[in-house]
C-alpha cells in the first residue's frame, strides 16, 4: 500500500481478503470511463437539454424550409366565354381557364376572382380586358396571347428553352442546414459543459471529487469523451433530418465532415472550459456565455450570409470559431470540398482550440 | 515540528489560515491518535472546516505543518488520497444519478476497496439503491455521503458536521453508523456543534473558538476539570425587588453565577445541599420562581463557562 515512512495502520478487525478487493477488473469500471457514462447520463435524464439539442433545431429547420420554401411558380386564373377559346387557351400550363357565361365572366373579372377576362371580338381578333396596374393581369395577357397566336399557327423565329433553378445545393434550406449544425455545435458544446461544470463547482461536487483519489484531467476529459459521443447523435439526427425530408446533400467525404465536426465540437468545448473556469454561479456563467455566442449568433452566417456586413468587419468575422465552423461545413456539404481546400478554417478553429484551452486550465478554479 | 510518536494519525503544528480580514486558524497544535474517534467541537466560524480541510489537502494554510498519516500532503499527495475517506460539509451529489450510480463512481477512484453494493448495504440503502438521489431525505443523503467516504476502504475518515440538519431519529440512525466504523478500528476525525453528539463519539474533544484550541480531552475529563458536576438554572418571576446575585454566590457548593435574559445560571458542586439553601435564600430575597432545572453538565456547559457564548450562537 505504501512504500515510504507511512504508518502501518493496524486494525482489531483483519481488514484483508474478502474486505478488500481490487478494482474490478473490467474496462467499465475505469474511472474514465465511469465519469463519462455518468456525463452521459446526466445529460439523457435532462429532458430540457434534450429538448434544445435534439428537438429544437429540428423545429427551427423545419420552420424555416417551410417558410422560405420555393414555391412553383403561380397559375393564373382567365375567364373566357366560348368553348373554342377555353381549348385554345387551356394549351398553355400556367393558366387556369373557366370558361362562363358572359355576365358571370364579368362578375369574375370586376371582383378579381379570375384575372383576366378574354371574349371574342369583330372578324376573328380577341379582346383581352385586365386591369394593366395589375402585375397578374399583365402577365395572364401576355400567357393568354401567346397560347392564342400559337394555337392559331404562329411560329417562334428563335428558339428557347429554361433552365430552373431548384436544384438541391442552391435553396435556403441548403445554406440553412449547415448553419444550424455549426450553431448547434457551438451551444451543446458551450452550455452543456459551462453549466455541468459551474453547478459542480456550486454544489461542492468538485471539490468532494478531488478529495478523492481521481486524476483531475479525467474530470475534463470526460466532459469531452461524452460530447463526442453525443455529436454523433446530434449531427445524425439534424444531417438525416435534412437529408429525408429536403435532399439536402452531403456532397463532399462524410470522413471530411466527421474530422470537421470533432474538430469544431473539440474547439467549443475548450471554449466552453474557460468560460466555466471561474464562474461560481449559473447566473455569471450563463451571462458570460450568452455574451460570448450571441456576437456569433448574428455575425457567422447561420441565417444569412456573413458576407452582408461591411467589408471592414470580414476579417474579425473570419476569425470567430463559428464562422470557421459554418463557412467550412458548408463548403463540404455544397462544394464538396475537401479538407485540403479549408486549411484556413481549419487554421482559425486549431487557434482557438489551443488558446482557450491551455487559458482554461492556467485560470480553471477546482473549489 | 517535535518528534511524532509512532501512533498518531493527524499532527497539526501551529497552524495558521487567514482570510482577508478574519484568522480562520490561528496557530493551531492537534494530535489524534491512531483508532481514536476525535472530535472538532465548536460553535460556526470558529474555524472546525477550514481546520479540517486543511488535513485533507483541500486548502493550502499559510504557515504550519500537518502530518497525515506519517505523510506530508506535499509529496505523498496521491497515496493519502487512497487512504482517507472525506465527508465535506453540505456537498450535493449529483441528482440525477442514482445511487448505485454514485458510488460505483466515487468506487472507480480507488485502488481497492469493498464491491458497490456491500458499501450500500453497510449504509443501509439497499432498497433506495436505484432511487434518484434527488429523491432521497436528508439522513439518506448523508448516509450517501458517508458511503462515498468509505469505498476506498479508508484508515482514516474524516467527517465534517455530518448530522447538522437532520432529524433526531435520522441522527442516531448515522451516530449507530458511526460507532461500527470505530469498532472496526479506522481513526476518525469529526467535526461538530452538537455538544451530545461529541460526547456520545468522540474518545477525546478539542474545543475551538475564533481558530484556537480552548480545551482538551475526554468529554468527561473537560467537564470535571472545568465545571462542577451540576448545573441549575432558574427564572424568576415579577420580583418585589431586584435579585441579589452576589448573595447567591456566597451559598456553600454554588459557584459561577451568571443572569442572561433573567434567566440565572449556576453550577453546583453537591444538589442535594445547595438547592435547599439556593431556596431559603430566595424565599429570603422574596423571590418567586418561574422555572428550575437542574441537569449533569455537559460540554456545551463547559463551552458556556469557557467562553460565556453557546455553541450555537452565532
Amino acid at each position: 500500500m505504501s512504500d515510504t515512512a507511512a504508518i502501518p495502520v493496524p486494525r482489531p478487525k483483519e481488514k484483508e481478503e474478502a474486505a478488500k478487493s481490487p478494482r474490478g477488473s473490467s474496462a467499465s469500471d475505469h474511472p474514465l470511463v465511469q465519469l463519462t457514462v455518468v456525463r452521459f447520463l446526466e445529460f439523457v435524464r435532462e429532458p430540457e437539454a434534450l429538448f434544445w439539442v435534439f428537438v429544437f433545431p429540428i423545429l427551427l429547420a423545419a420552420g424555416l424550409g417551410i417558410a422560405f420554401r420555393n414555391r412553383p411558380a403561380d397559375v393564373l386564373s382567365i375567364a373566357t366565354v366560348t368553348p373554342q377559346l377555353a381549348n385554345s387557351l387551356r394549351q398553355e400550363k400556367l393558366l387556369d381557364v373557366q370558361e362562363l357565361g358572359a355576365s358571370a365572366a364579368e362578375e369574375a373579372l370586376r371582383t378579381g376572382k379570375v384575372a383576366m377576362l378574354a371574349i371574342p371580338g369583330s372578324n376573328g381578333a380577341i379582346v383581352y380586358r385586365y386591369d394593366d396596374t395589375n402585375p397578374e393581369g399583365r402577365a395572364a395577357r401576355m400567357l393568354a396571347d401567346r397560347a392564342i397566336q400559337r394555337a392559331a399557327g404562329r411560329v417562334d423565329p428563335v428558339a428557347s428553352s429554361d433552365i430552373l433553378l431548384r436544384e438541391p445545393g442552391s435553396r435556403y434550406i441548403d445554406f440553412l442546414i449547415p448553419g444550424l449544425l455549426g450553431m448547434n455545435l457551438m451551444g451543446s458544446a458551450i452550455w452543456g459543459i459551462g453549466f455541468t461544470i459551474v453547478d459542480a463547482r456550486r454544489k461542492r461536487l468538485m471539490k468532494r471529487l478531488i478529495a478523492t483519489p481521481m486524476p483531475r484531467h479525467y474530470f475534463l476529459l470526460s466532459f469531452l469523451l461524452s460530447r463526442l459521443l453525443l455529436l454523433v447523435v446530434e449531427i445524425g439526427v439534424l444531417l438525416g433530418f435534412g437529408a429525408l425530408v429536403f435532399h439536402v446533400p452531403v456532397r463532399g467525404s462524410l470522413v471530411d465532415f466527421g474530422v470537421l465536426c470533432t474538430l469544431g465540437s473539440l474547439t467549443f468545448c475548450a471554449l466552453g472550459l474557460l468560460l466555466a473556469s471561474r464562474a461560481k454561479t449559473i447566473e455569471a456563467a450563463s451571462g458570460l456565455m450568452n455574451f460570448v455566442m450571441m456576437p456569433m449568433w448574428i455575425a457567422s452566417g447561420v441565417f444569412f450570409s456573413a458576407q452582408r456586413f461591411p467589408n471592414i468587419l470580414q476579417p474579425v468575422i473570419k476569425a470567430l470559431p463559428l464562422t470557421a465552423v459554418i463557412d467550412a461545413l458548408r463548403a463540404i456539404m455544397l462544394q464538396g470540398a475537401n479538407l485540403a481546400r479549408l486549411a484556413p478554417q481549419l487554421g482559425v478553429l486549431g487557434a482557438w482550440l489551443i488558446v482557450c484551452f491551455v487559458l482554461a486550465m492556467k485560470l480553471f478554479r477546482w473549489r | 515540528m517535535p518528534e511524532s510518536p509512532a501512533n498518531s494519525a493527524l499532527r497539526v503544528h501551529n497552524l495558521r489560515k487567514v482570510y482577508k480580514d478574519v484568522v480562520a486558524v490561528d496557530g493551531l497544535q492537534l494530535e489524534v491518535r491512531l483508532g481514536e474517534c476525535f472530535g472538532l467541537l465548536g460553535p460556526n466560524g470558529a474555524g472546525k472546516t477550514t481546520t479540517v480541510e486543511i488535513c485533507e489537502g483541500l486548502i493550502a494554510p499559510d504557515s504550519g505543518e500537518v502530518e497525515v498519516l506519517g505523510m506530508r500532503w506535499s509529496s505523498d499527495a496521491e497515496q493519502l488520497r487512497q487512504r482517507l475517506g472525506i465527508q465535506l460539509q453540505d456537498t450535493q451529489l449529483s441528482e440525477k444519478l442514482t445511487v448505485r450510480e454514485t458510488v460505483r463512481l466515487f468506487r472507480s477512484f480507488y485502488r481497492q476497496g469493498p464491491e458497490t453494493s456491500e458499501v450500500i448495504a453497510l449504509v443501509q440503502l439497499e432498497e433506495k439503491q436505484k432511487s434518484r438521489v434527488g429523491s432521497l431525505s436528508g439522513g439518506q443523503k448523508q448516509r450517501l455521503a458517508l458511503a462515498c467516504a468509505l469505498v476506498g476502504d479508508p484508515d482514516f475518515l474524516f467527517l465534517d458536521e455530518p448530522t447538522t440538519g437532520l432529524d433526531p431519529q435520522a441522527r442516531r440512525q448515522l451516530w449507530d453508523l458511526i460507532e461500527q466504523f470505530k469498532l472496526a478500528g479506522r481513526t476518525i476525525l469529526l467535526t461538530t456543534h452538537y455538544m451530545d453528539e461529541a460526547e456520545r463519539l468522540c474518545d477525546r474533544v478539542a474545543i475551538m473558538d475564533h481558530g484556537k484550541m480552548i480545551a482538551l480531552g475526554t468529554p468527561r475529563e473537560l467537564i470535571a476539570s472545568i465545571v462542577a458536576e451540576h448545573m441549575v438554572e432558574f427564572s424568576a418571576g415579577s420580583a418585589t425587588k431586584a435579585l441579589e446575585v452576589s448573595a447567591l454566590s456566597n451559598i456553600e457548593g454554588i459557584r459561577d453565577v451568571r443572569t442572561e435574559n433573567g434567566n440565572v445560571r449556576m453550577q453546583v458542586t453537591e444538589l442535594h445541599r445547595a438547592v435547599p439553601s439556593l431556596l431559603d435564600e430566595l424565599a429570603r430575597q422574596g423571590v418567586s420562581l418561574t422555572e428550575l432545572r437542574t441537569h449533569s453538565a455537559t460540554l456545551e456547559d463547559v463551552f458556556v463557562t469557557l467562553t460565556g457564548r453557546h455553541l450555537r450562537d452565532e
